[in-house]
């Protein structure tokens, strides 16, 4: 059989396609693993929100804070700078991401009346009012001049207060200014639960 | 191509041939250390897991335990095992292990794996899945002596820990590592991790009177990159399932060291007898069909 130029082409061709279907790949091997999703993300630090202990945590957002990029929280964890937690975080604290990005996040006021069985939405102005009238009845109700034994005290024992843990140091001063001016006896803050 | 973030590749399944650029540079092997002794159960690595690496929300089962479920799944990599152990004056201990992949220096996963770049193991120890080259039969579930591979009915892809290989890849610690609040997880190079474990063996045996305490680190397997202490390292069972020796099938290194070789040789030869055939003999010409009898000409 006459051996043309034509049958030398197509071997060849054939046999290499049959080499690279057995896998001599001269690619070179390196794997890719995915990218890093918070690489370029803004650091925001900030202070876990759920116990006393007041881990600090790192808040990563989408874009470099340029102006026309809106921020979005993709990642929560915690600071490995933060003195008391050193990066390390509880369950909860863990899951922040989900506390920040959740569609049963609360957004506006809503109050349960009594004896009613559901949550009705109001609004900040309505809830301001009616916390206000709240306060001033339950104090004019429950405020004692003098103890039973006649001595002065001026204290209002029908209205508790309880501060959060993020609550800041000036916050917890003007809570307790504000307390103390409506004679609230019962101040308390989660800092000691 | 040639990402120099990318991690060194060392072993690739199912690859024919030797993997390119292996060995040329240095690389240190990292390693989870799990101290199962100071681990209080509190699943702050079990929602780190879950939150870095964007899961969805898994429904949890209550089984008379406070384990969030029975095994891992798909999208549930890290799951902390309580185990009630009867000792034996009767008291009960309360063992808690972090179940993951153990990431085995001679992975029985890459073993079985027929897929070319589903699973690699890199230099650094980490034995990874790439989805985009899985096919989805599921032999390295059957694979792993340490039952950790989940199998996605939906994607049809097999998903389990990746020791954050994008983290680490970047010069971070994994997600699990960060989180736990006790530090009975911590990261670092193999060695490290080894002399820090066996320390914590000594003192708990010296100090705490703790006779049987001990490093994991099963041989069988080539070592693993995440080593635990144990309490009682010569009964690991009792830990939620760990295997003493685990030990890759047979079957798949009978497969993938003998089978496979000598067969791939066999269909190399095929090939090339086809080749030389076509060379030798050309195409195959058909002849025109004698016409049948009672059938008429024309």
């Amino acid at each position: 059989m006459e051996f043309s130029r034509r049958t030398f082409i197509k071997g060849t061709v054939l046999g290499g396609a049959g080499f690279s279907a057995l896998g001599f790949d001269l690619t070179p091997l390196h794997a890719q693993t995915q990218a890093l999703k918070i690489s370029r993300a803004s650091e925001t630090r900030s202070t876990c929100p759920y116990c006393a202990v007041s881990c600090g945590v790192i808040i990563y957002t989408l874009g470099d804070k340029a102006k026309n990029a809106i921020p979005q929280v993709v990642h929560v964890e915690g600071d490995p700078d933060h003195p008391i937690n050193r990066g390390t975080l509880c369950p909860k604290g863990s899951s922040l991401e989900q506390d920040i990005l959740n569609d049963r996040r609360l957004l506006k006021p809503q109050v349960r009346r009594p004896g009613s069985d559901h949550w009705e939405d109001i609004s900040w102005d309505q809830a301001y009012t009616e916390i206000a009238q709240r306060v001033k009845k339950t104090r004019d109700e429950t405020f004692l001049e003098t103890d039973t034994q006649g001595r002065t005290v001026n204290r209002c024992e029908g209205i508790a207060w309880t501060g959060g843990c993020t609550d800041t140091n000036e916050f917890n001063y003007l809570a307790v200014k504000s307390m103390r001016s409506l004679g609230v006896c019962y101040l308390e803050n989660q800092a000691r639960v | 191509m040639a990402d120099r973030k990318a991690l060194q590749v060392e072993m690739i399944s199912a690859h024919p041939g030797p993997v390119p650029g292996h060995g040329v540079q240095r690389n240190l092997e990292v390693c989870k250390l799990v101290d199962t002794t100071t681990c209080i159960g509190c699943k702050a690595c079990e929602v780190a897991c879950v939150e870095w690496n964007d899961m969805p929300f898994s429904p949890t089962t209550f089984d008379n335990t406070y384990q969030t479920m029975p095994e891992t799944r798909w999208n549930f990599w890290n799951l902390i095992k309580f185990n009630e152990h009867q000792k034996e004056d009767g008291t009960i201990q309360w063992l808690m292990r972090k179940d993951q992949c153990m990431h085995c220096a001679d992975p029985g996963c890459l073993a079985a794996c027929p897929a070319d770049g589903a699973i690699v193991k890199y230099a650094n120890g980490i034995v990874d899945f790439n989805q985009e080259n899985c096919i989805g039969c599921e032999f390295c579930i059957s694979g792993c002596p340490f039952n950790i591979p989940r199998f996605n009915p939906e994607t049809k892809r097999v998903y389990k820990c990746t020791l954050c290989s994008d983290r680490v890849g970047e010069g971070l610690e994994p997600a699990c590592i960060k989180a736990c609040p006790t530090g009975c997880l911590k990261f670092g190079t193999k060695d490290d991790m080894k002399f820090i474990a066996e320390e914590r063996a000594k003192q708990l045996r010296e100090n705490f009177g703790i006779e049987k305490a001990g490093v994991y680190d099963p041989q069988s397997v080539g070592g693993t990159h995440v080593i635990y202490v144990l309490h009682d390292a010569t009964d690991p069972e009792r830990y939620g399932g760990l295997p003493k020796n685990p030990e890759i099938p047979w079957s798949y290194t009978v497969w993938k060291w003998l089978f496979k070789p000598v067969l791939g040789t066999f269909a190399l030869f095929g090939l090339l007898g086809v080749c030389l055939h076509y060379v030798t003999a050309g195409p195959r010409r058909t002849q025109p069909e004698p016409p049948r009898k009672g059938e008429r000409n024309g």
